[in-house]
């Protein structure tokens, strides 16, 4: 799939992921500062915070990795 | 009533930007599908990954993923057989034994290889009821999905069904097959990261896998919940009613190597595999994430046994009472756990799962009816341009009648049983004749055709007999108390029997075909090119050997 000069789908994924990342990570950091007034079993562990962190992570290797600019 | 989950901004943005990602994406692969090559086969230039993902993906649909949480809660771990041993042998035997012939046919599809091997008749007879099959299931999933939505978040039910389908319409008919792979690897990451808070949290909760299981000894006073065999010596010890002869022999031989093998939803994403060795790979590939897929789809359903604080029920009761139903478990179990934007995620994950599943149905379905039925009948030399011009339009007819499907589910619900029974009628016979096709050179044109066609025949007997007398069942199951899941393992392997005997006894009575036609068709005629120079980490063998290791030890673990 990377025989032609098309986008690979990896870096779909990966850009899909990245903005997905910074929207979580995003949300989970300004809840800190105004929790939310329902807030979810276990919202003490703060799981957007490490799992949007964790998608953008991923998101941008993937993004860099098959980066359409890249000749690979 | 108010709504389960009130969704955000934030996760309504999460939910917009899915659905202008994979309009995109078949906006932007349409000028790559203009041949026939390329809309039905996408080219076949996909990597192993991408193969295997997308095979495992166009599987877990909505029903799929709901469906299966649902069963953990009502019947416990028992659940897990359907991905593990219903479908983990059949996976690596497709990838070992029979993507070679499939792949080294050039066939464009299942009916497409009977028609090779068999000839005519037995290709349309598979075709028309593949087409037919495949547009009604899709439409039962369209509907449980649409059916959740309004549930969980009070969306519309018309809003649901006509919104996501025709997302689906128009990528699958930009883009073709290309376009519904690319799409089912994207919903592939986006179903598992959407999904898996839901057990790392409730494992937290809960105090890991030991204090689920004491929780849920706990709130039902037994423990048959939590083990996958030791139960099943008896009929009465298990929550499904169930022997372990008809989970392995019903389940794991005539219904998993039924689907898996020869389902053409599921085969088409490896026919579209750049070389022999990566469609070989892919179904392994696909075959060690299938086996993880409990730990986002069972797993919810135990915890939900375990930590929610109320009891669900089934859906009429769930309507009546006001309560919830076993279909909500995950979304309910999502709810607990993520607040808004993970919510957002979740919810994606859910449509994202519905529509991998819709699409693998409709693009499955335009390639069958455009080169199995249109061409075969209707019109057998047209144009390339032609035949993708129909593929599209058929698209866009598929997800109409599956539309209207969904309607008619809506009005008259016993349709779904009948659908699903319909779907064993076809599948388990349809093995039999596939399998001696490609291992058994002496099966002759008119033994698969009359095989195939009385094994459909005998399994719609089966059920009908049933039907009109509900005490046959001691018969068809070999016990006056087996339950409807029970009833389809035997009966499928009944019509697999039926249609296995019938081809060869038929065989036996005509003239077979010459080795020269049957070339590169059948085990014995076909030169399978060998492995000797490749290293051992990159030959599928070896990788179906580490599966089946892991697949092994998982059933140990949770016996």
């Amino acid at each position: 799939m990377h025989s032609d000069s098309g986008i690979s789908i990896w870096f779909f994924i990966g850009s899909l992921l990245t903005i997905y990342g910074v929207l979580i990570l995003g949300y989970g950091l300004y809840s800190l500062a105004a929790p939310p007034s329902r807030p979810p079993v276990l919202a003490e562990l703060h799981a957007d915070i490490w799992w949007g962190a964790v998608l953008l992570v991923l998101g941008l290797a993937y993004s860099f990795t098959h980066s359409p600019r890249k000749k690979s | 009533m108010t709504n389960l989950i009130a969704l955000s901004p934030l996760d309504l943005a999460i939910i917009c930007i899915y659905f202008a990602f994979v309009l995109y994406i078949g906006y932007y692969l349409k000028d790559r599908a203009s041949t026939g090559e390329d809309f039905f086969l996408a080219g076949r230039e996909m990597t192993a990954w991408v193969a295997g993902l997308s095979f495992l993906s166009a599987n877990l649909g909505s029903l799929e993923l709901m469906g299966w949480a649902a069963a953990a809660y009502q019947y416990g771990i028992l659940s897990v057989h359907w991905y593990w041993i219903g479908a983990i042998p059949a996976m690596l035997f497709l990838g070992i034994v029979m993507m070679p012939f499939y792949y080294i046919s050039k066939t464009h599809s299942v009916p497409g290889y009977l028609q090779l091997r068999f000839g005519e008749p037995s290709r349309l007879l598979s075709a028309t009821t593949f087409a037919f099959m495949t547009v009604l299931m899709s439409g039962i999933n369209m509907y449980s999905m649409a059916l959740v939505m309004k549930v969980v978040l009070g969306w519309d039910i018309n809003f649901s069904i006509w919104v996501s389908s025709i997302t689906v319409a128009v990528y699958v008919a930009l883009g073709g097959l290309r376009s519904a792979i690319f799409n089912e690897v994207l919903q592939f990451f986006l179903i598992w990261f959407g999904a898996m808070l839901i057990p790392i949290l409730g494992l937290v909760e809960s105090g890991g896998f030991t204090g689920l299981k004491a929780r849920i000894i706990a709130n039902l006073g037994s423990d048959s919940y939590t083990h996958a065999w030791s139960t099943l010596g008896s009929f009465n010890d298990n929550p499904m009613g169930i022997h372990w002869t008809g989970i392995v022999l019903g389940l794991g031989w005539v219904i998993s190597f039924g689907y898996w093998t020869t389902d053409f939803l599921v085969v088409q994403r490896v026919l579209a595999a750049k070389d022999l060795r990566s469609a070989k790979m892919a179904p392994i590939i696909g075959a060690a994430f299938k086996m993880m897929v409990p730990f986002i789809v069972i797993l919810p359903g135990l915890l939900g046994l375990a930590v929610l604080p109320f009891k669900l029920t089934g859906e009429a009761e769930a309507l009546a009472t006001g309560g919830h139903s076993y279909n909500e478990v995950l979304p309910l179990m999502l709810a607990r756990y993520c607040g808004p934007g993970l919510m957002g995620l979740g919810i994606t994950a859910l449509i994202a799962g519905f529509m991998s599943g819709m699409a693998g149905n409709v693009s499955a379905f335009a390639t069958v009816w455009t080169y199995d039925i249109y061409r075969a009948l209707m019109k057998k030399d047209a144009s390339d341009a032609h035949y993708v011009s129909m593929g599209r339009w058929c698209t866009i007819l598929g997800v109409l009648v599956s539309i209207g499907t969904a309607y008619l589910v809506m009005q008259f619900q016993s349709i779904m049983d009948y659908v699903q029974a319909l779907f064993s009628f076809f599948i388990a016979p349809l093995f039999g004749t596939v399998i001696l096709g490609m291992l058994w050179k002496r099966a002759t044109p008119a033994g698969g055709f009359w095989g195939l066609l009385s094994g459909t025949l005998g399994s719609i007997a089966m059920w009908a007999w049933v039907k009109a007398d509900p005490s046959a069942i001691r018969y068809i199951a070999l016990s006056p108390n087996a339950k409807d899941m029970a009833e389809n393992m035997y009966r499928g392997l009944w019509s697999w029997i039926i249609c296995v005997a019938v081809t060869v006894a038929v065989s036996y009575l005509t003239k077979p075909k010459t080795d020269a036609e049957l070339k590169g068709l059948v085990y014995g005629c076909t030169d399978i090119p060998g492995e000797q120079n490749v290293p051992l980490i990159q030959r599928p063998a070896f990788w179906a050997v580490a599966v089946s290791v892991v697949f092994f030890a998982l059933n140990i673990i949770f016996w």
